[in-house]
């Protein structure tokens, strides 16, 4: 965690501690710091502080905008007033990427139980959506009721066109949402310009630095959300339960720092990434590059190496002090081919012995060169 | 134990037998590291791959203060255990997936992993015992717990690959198993046992859904041994050789099913002694050290769950003569011979 944030968040979970609810002054308090959170948080994503909800983390978020944006309120093209078109529920068609979080994938296919339909919206090769297939797809369902794409994706770390593909829904569905999980994006991108054309965004605040068990979702007024989870009202009624209090501030303090250092992280890290990006293809025979970096964010190293399994992979760089991923895994722990690189149709063999290096705002030089002795030796160990 | 003590990977599936074992080899010395296999992605009520055992199995490891990993070893699954399953079943043959799984994944996939991570041993929670034979000769034998006893199951092991395992929970009764992990305060102490097969649901119809949504399945016909027609079976990939119960054939005595043909749809029901056999053909065999001589007295386990019998064993082990007329063998069956509580191989039954 950021030491900002750890700083943070230290009086409201002891001397300040107090239920945002109440009225006495130890409450007034909670919720003042939750508003001056609100503030913090609206400014780092573009949103007006009414739109933003405080949630229990990204997946909640998400869930909360998938299954609660009904429709888009959007206004007539020759000026008569407001148009509502409701997508209703029953037929309405949901679109994720391919290459969506579990958290937007899962959320989707479980609309399906209410009568509703989850459509995939494809990937290229590079793991960029396909807008071709992506205008074919908003001509030819009728109803649809929400598109979902990531800002940036988890495993491969490309960016996604956001603003092209909010154009298009705009032009074909005006009344389907734009969900934008920007999870990964508000670490590494500006998505004040970049996610500008979302209806709903998606934060989780211990990818930037902030506590686990928090995140945001920013509702666009022109969006018709249904509350997900009832009971006091909290968050104007858009996510009911007594707010964070402690987790909310650190995660606005840590938002704010990272949006502050982001520009300068950005190019640091780059710079690491491609050292290590470099090296690596240079020290391992066949090792590809899965996507390239043009689309990519800073911080994301995903590399192939054909002849090795990822489970084993990530066993000898753990012993080698570097804590790597093959990108996907489920809730048991268990690794299985990545969803995302299927989707943009890696041969299996490449697929098997996926390796995704983070890097971090706190990665060094020194991590660098660990991981540019210790990677290609394990792979050496595992070919031999 | 010497100073650098030997590196175990214990196979941990989150049940108590193989969570004892890993404490066991802790307080033997050993640097011991667990893992779960993930080895079933469908349903399936217990015995392990869900995400519960995966937890269970977690936790153990938590406790017992060692590194956890799970390995996916799915596809091996498929292809080595269920596909053949569901292929066998097919063709009218009844094989035992656990040995399967056990020849291919547990002994074969996870020991070479195990090595390719720089482990010296496996170890697993089967309730069967590695002894010593000769200076640096290893055997299997018979469990300590003679109800519980897995040798049957893990038969296929040879001389050097029971060198480079462990199977500590053999060594005790099963009471003492629990007893062991109730002291330890584990989670899984108080566990069922895992029966059946782990990748059919009972509670979702049992291997009836499961085959019948992998492979179609014929009505056929039921008739004595005298060709007469008793009624009509659901199912001829189901029926068993042996097999009592569910036939849907009201006959008041004591009737077996004494032959299966699934390409005729022809079940043939019989009484006790139509089910007789003087020996079983065998084929596909291993052995711990190499085949019997000809004619060696053995005793010969025909199931999982079989008494043993003694019979005598012929041509490289793979005519098994028994000494008094024997029920036969459904063919897919393992068929596992033993000196004594020595395993000494075996092989699967053939169709006659």
């Amino acid at each position: 965690m950021a030491d900002e944030c750890a700083h943070a968040m230290t009086p409201w979970i002891g001397a300040r501690f107090g239920n945002p609810s109440g009225s006495h002054a130890i409450a007034r308090a909670a919720r003042a710091a939750i508003e001056d959170a609100r503030d913090i948080v609206a400014e780092c994503l573009g949103a007006r502080p009414g739109e933003v909800v405080f949630t229990g983390g990204g997946t909640e978020a998400l869930n909360l905008a998938i299954a609660g944006a009904r429709h888009r309120k959007f206004a007539l093209p020759d000026g008569e007033g407001a148009g509502s078109i409701g997508a209703g529920s029953l037929g309405a068609v949901i679109m994720t990427s391919a290459i969506e979080h579990d958290a937007v994938q899962n959320a989707a296919a479980a609309q399906t139980v209410f009568g509703e339909t989850h459509t995939t919206i494809p990937v290229d090769a590079n793991g960029v959506v396909d807008l071709g297939r992506l205008a074919e797809l908003l001509q030819a369902n009728r109803n649809i009721r929400s598109v979902a794409v990531m800002a940036v994706n988890n495993e491969i770390g490309t960016i996604q066109p956001i603003g092209p593909i909010a154009d298009l829904i705009r032009n074909l569905a005006p009344y389907a949402v734009l969900v934008c999980d920007s999870v990964q994006g508000a670490v590494w991108l500006d998505v004040v310009e970049h996610c500008s054309g979302a209806d709903l965004l998606a934060i989780s605040a211990h990818k930037f630095g902030g506590p686990q068990g928090v995140g945001a979702l920013i509702v666009r007024p022109n969006v018709a959300l249904t509350a997900q989870q009832f009971g006091g009202g909290q968050e104007q009624e858009r996510r009911s339960g007594t707010q964070n209090v402690a987790g909310i501030v650190g995660m606005a303090a840590a938002l704010q720092a990272t949006t502050h250092n982001r520009a300068a992280t950005g190019l640091r890290v780059a710079s690491l990434r491609d050292r290590l990006v470099d090296g690596l293809l240079g020290a391992i025979e066949g090792a590809i590059e899965t996507s390239p970096r043009s689309v990519k964010v800073a911080a994301n190293a995903h590399i192939c190496v054909p002849g090795v399994e990822s489970e084993s992979l990530l066993v000898l760089l753990d012993d080698g002090g570097i804590c790597a991923s093959a990108g996907s895994a489920c809730a048991s722990g268990a690794i299985h081919t990545s969803p995302v690189l299927q989707a943009m149709g890696v041969p299996q063999n490449l697929a098997e012995g996926a390796l995704r290096l983070s890097l971090g705002a706190s990665t060094t030089e020194a991590d660098i060169d660990l991981a540019l002795k210790i990677v290609p030796e394990a792979v050496a160990r595992l070919r031999n | 134990m010497s100073s650098v003590a030997p590196r175990v990977l214990v196979a941990l599936s989150g049940g108590v037998d193989s969570s004892v074992a890993a404490a066991l080899l802790i307080e033997q010395g050993y640097r011991v590291e667990a893992a779960t296999l993930k080895l079933w992605g469908g349903d399936g009520d217990s015995g392990c791959c869900s995400v519960a055992d995966v937890d269970d199995a977690r936790r153990v490891a938590q406790q017992l203060g060692i590194r956890h990993h799970v390995f996916n070893f799915g596809a091996d699954f498929d292809t080595h255990v269920v596909d053949p399953y569901v292929a066998a079943h097919a063709e009218g043959i009844t094989p035992n997936p656990c040995v399967e799984c056990n020849r291919h994944v547990k002994f074969d996939r996870l020991l070479v992993r195990a090595r390719q991570l720089g482990f010296d041993l496996i170890a697993t929670g089967h309730h069967v015992r590695r002894v010593e034979v000769a200076p640096g000769k290893w055997s299997l034998s018979r469990a300590v717990d003679a109800a519980k006893d897995q040798s049957y199951v893990v038969h296929m092991l040879t001389a050097d690959v029971v060198a480079s395992c462990l199977f500590p929970v053999g060594e005790m009764e099963k009471s003492e198993v629990r007893a062991r992990a109730t002291a330890l305060g584990m989670r899984t102490a108080d566990k069922p046992d895992s029966q059946d097969v782990c990748f059919i649901a009972k509670s979702q119809g049992g291997r009836v859904t499961f085959l019948g949504s992998r492979i179609p399945l014929h009505k056929a016909t039921a008739v004595d041994t005298d060709g007469r027609e008793l009624g009509t079976v659901d199912a001829v990939e189901l029926i068993t050789l042996g097999q009592r119960k569910g036939l849907g054939v009201a006959v008041g005595e004591r009737r077996y099913v004494v032959d299966v043909d699934v390409a005729g749809r022809r079940v043939v029901v019989g009484g006790p002694d139509d089910l007789l056999a003087n020996d079983v053909s065998l084929g596909l065999m291993t052995w711990v050290h190499g085949a019997p001589v000809e004619g060696a007295s053995v005793f010969a386990q025909c199931s999982a769950h079989g008494e043993p019998i003694p019979a005598t064993a012929h041509q490289e082990g793979t005519l098994v003569r028994f000494v008094e007329p024997a029920r036969r063998v459904a063919p897919g069956q393992s068929v596992v011979l033993f000196d004594g509580d020595l395993v000494l191989g075996g092989g699967i039954a053939r169709r006659v």
